[in-house]
């Protein structure tokens, strides 16, 4: 090491050369130890962020309580419904309604259909979206097949409702909202 | 010289470590000038590699449909020709170049951790040998792109993504490590008189890089881990079906991302800013706001990213935000190309292989900032995302950007590092054709973009066809040209002309007062202040 150091350092006087450099690493790992930690931290902070503005389309993953704050009628709201398997889950999955019109404040129920058609159980979990993603947090889920997980037997079918209402303070700008349902099969997580 | 020869080889007996022959003097050196050249050398194997891969592409893309590749090697070709380039040319070159000269221009005697440096070099060929490694293993090399999104690293990956984490692991490290050495290295080991703004520019942009790096490099550590335990550990960080949520990938990576494209472009600005005042003999025009604006690029750099990710349906104010803050890196950026352009300005120019390079660089670099502007508009990027306008445009930024200017670091300081001058027609030779060609690779691609052909894609529709040809061709006739760079390298270390300790009238700096080649140690005291004062870059 000596040696290293000695022709390393001639400006300085050797020791606090040296000194000096190990402070300065030490700082930046320091940094290096923060930032990485940051990376994971984005995690949370991106949840929380999304959660305030509804920039990623998540809408509430627990039942929302129905404010009677009366209905719109001069307002109509076109709400379609769209479903997509993920891959790998052999099962039919579709709304039973394509799009309904609703007022705002006004409750409705709508269900989607689905059939299990591999030759074993399969436990199934519709993850929601809801575009555009601004609207999110207007879109009220009062009961939702969503909120909990879906097992089917080997060709069973079931039909899966779920009950809504748009937010009376949903922005002007906003006619027509997209609920898409992703469906997993979660067999192997929950087991 | 000769005192200079004897001066050397009795400073050498007093370090046993720097006897060593063979293998043992490459694996166990800690001199700043050794450890620079292997990583110049790894970096240029890596460019042959990664160019390489990139032939085989343009080979498959000579004509429609499927001739050479299936379309998943395909994709690992695309995906390690990037990986490979990113990581393995472009930054392993750059840090060649600081571990070369910022202690001769800081009027230093060597980096300030030697035996890390080592160790930062020394890790890189086995990240690379597991990349690498990979195409031959059963499940193939990466296949999800060089900015490998979730889910199609996780969910929908070939088996390869535990080899790419853990080879970017140890890039990541190993970057990390060099980025320490050089920001320990500028603060505490100029010499005594060399204040920071008396610090070339050269020697700025690496600081800042190197600042860029220790922040982003442990966030791309952070995202490749979350990789791993999601496709392995049963975690759902990027997986909806547990909570999670993909397009937070784009978000955590481009955080990486973008200041990372900075890292490849920042040392270039140091070096075209050396280059350009020595040949236009004349001082940088505007050294401090030189300063201010790389400073400006750097901090920008961080609150641009989401302009990578315009079409994942981000909010009105999102998209505004992302779209303003891109178009003001422009005003920096702007900054330098004028103050080039104002250093060549009445200058006496002469037009040395170097210089050549450097105009390149200037004129191609702002053609590929161009593009980057037009991508910034959020309206337009909706048509031209993914696809070959994007690959045009950062094709212009990193090879007739980082890579150009590169090479013109690299003609300006070959006498100084192998004590001989390159061969003037060969090194012409290589400009021109590299220059043609990599037009004619290049620049096709922005119109094949702007009429729908779509990236990373093995086929194309018909339409495309003779674009894609001319675009191919340009491709080999690039590839080859980067032979002739070889062969003036290798002629160059063999013999030559005998070059002088300052072989340019025009350059200035302290690298220039010791003789070519560089003795094996330098500045083992401290350089006089007059020679300081007179490598300061500012205008008098």
């Amino acid at each position: 090491m000596s040696t290293n150091n000695d022709i390393a350092n001639p400006n300085k006087d050797t020791s606090t050369g040296i000194q000096s450099n190990n402070r300065t690493v030490k700082k930046l790992l320091l940094v290096v130890v923060a930032m990485f930690g940051f990376g994971f931290a984005l995690v949370p902070l991106y949840d929380v962020f999304c959660d305030i503005t509804g920039l990623n389309g998540k809408t509430n993953d627990s039942a929302a309580i129905y404010e009677n704050g009366g209905i719109d009628k001069s307002r109509t709201v076109k709400v379609q419904f769209i479903t997509r398997n993920a891959k790998g889950i052999p099962w039919k999955f579709e709304p039973v309604i394509n799009e309904i019109n609703v007022h705002p404040g006004e409750m409705k129920l709508v269900s989607f259909y689905a059939k299990n058609k591999a030759e074993h159980a399969i436990i199934g979990q519709a993850v929601p979206s809801v575009s555009p993603g601004l609207a999110a947090n207007y879109f009220h889920k009062i009961e939702c097949f969503c909120f909990t997980q879906q097992p089917l037997a080997a060709g069973k079918d079931v039909e899966m409702s779920l009950q809504f209402y748009v937010d009376l303070e949903l922005p002007t700008d906003i006619n027509t909202l997209t609920l898409s349902y992703t469906l997993y099969d979660i067999t192997e997580k929950s087991s | 010289m000769t005192t200079d020869v004897i001066a050397q080889d009795s400073h050498d007996e007093h370090h046993d470590d720097h006897k060593m022959t063979g293998i043992k003097r490459w694996l166990y050196t800690t001199n700043h000038k050794d450890i620079g050249t292997l990583y110049l050398w790894f970096a240029f194997i890596m460019f042959l590699t990664g160019g390489a891969l990139a032939m085989v592409i343009r080979a498959e893309l000579f004509q429609p449909g499927l001739q050479i590749v299936e379309p998943d090697f395909f994709n690992q070709l695309t995906t390690v020709h990037g990986l490979v380039m990113v990581f393995g040319a472009i930054m392993p070159a750059f840090t060649g170049f600081a571990n070369w000269m910022l202690p001769m221009m800081l009027g230093a005697p060597d980096m300030a951790l030697p035996r890390m440096n080592n160790w930062s070099f020394w890790i890189l060929p086995f990240a690379f040998a597991i990349l690498l490694g990979s195409f031959f293993m059963e499940s193939g090399a990466p296949n999800f792109g060089w900015t490998f999104y979730a889910p199609l690293s996780t969910t929908y990956s070939n088996g390869s993504t535990a080899f790419f984490v853990f080879a970017v692991h140890i890039m990541g490290i190993s970057s990390i490590m060099g980025a320490i050495n050089i920001v320990v290295t500028i603060m505490n080991m100029r010499a005594p008189g060399m204040t920071y703004m008396k610090m070339p520019l050269f020697v700025w942009t690496f600081f800042i890089t190197a600042y860029l790096l220790i922040a982003v490099m442990p966030v791309l550590a952070g995202v490749v881990t979350m990789l791993l335990t999601d496709t392995y550990f049963g975690t759902s960080f990027f997986d909806a079906a547990g909570g999670g949520d993909p397009v937070m990938f784009q978000h955590i990576f481009w955080f990486f991302g973008h200041p990372e494209v900075y890292i490849m472009i920042l040392p270039a600005f140091g070096i075209i800013s050396t280059t350009i005042p020595a040949f236009s003999r004349k001082r940088l025009f505007g050294y401090s706001s030189m300063v201010y604006a790389t400073s400006s690029i750097a901090l920008l750099s961080f609150i641009v990213w989401a302009h990578h990710m315009f079409t994942t349906g981000m909010p009105l104010f999102g998209e505004l935000f992302f779209m303003y803050c891109t178009m003001l890196i422009a005003v920096p950026t702007g900054v330098k190309v004028f103050n080039w352009v104002a250093t060549m300005w009445r200058g006496s120019l002469t037009f040395e292989t170097p210089m050549l390079f450097s105009i390149a660089f200037v004129i191609l670099f702002t053609i590929g900032g161009f593009s980057g502007l037009m991508l910034a508009m959020t309206p337009v990027d909706f048509q031209y995302h993914d696809t070959y306008f994007v690959v045009a445009h950062f094709h212009y930024v990193l090879v007739t950007g980082s890579l150009f200017s590169l090479y013109a670091g690299a003609y300006f300081w070959l006498p100084k590092w192998t004590g001989h001058m390159y061969n003037d027609t060969l090194s012409k030779w290589h400009f021109w054709c590299s220059l043609i060609s990599v037009n004619l690779l290049f620049f096709p691609m922005h119109f094949l973009g702007l009429a729908g052909m779509p990236r990373r894609i093995p086929d194309y529709a018909l339409q495309f066809a003779d674009f894609n040809k001319w675009v191919s061709i340009g491709g080999f006739a690039f590839g080859l040209s980067q032979l002739i760079f070889l062969a003036v390298v290798i002629k160059c270390i063999r013999g030559g002309e005998k070059a002088p300790a300052k072989p340019w009238d025009g350059a200035i700096g302290l690298e220039w007062t010791v003789a070519s080649p560089a003795p094996y140690h330098t500045f083992s005291t401290p350089p006089p202040q007059q020679d300081i004062d007179n490598a300061d870059q500012h205008e008098h």
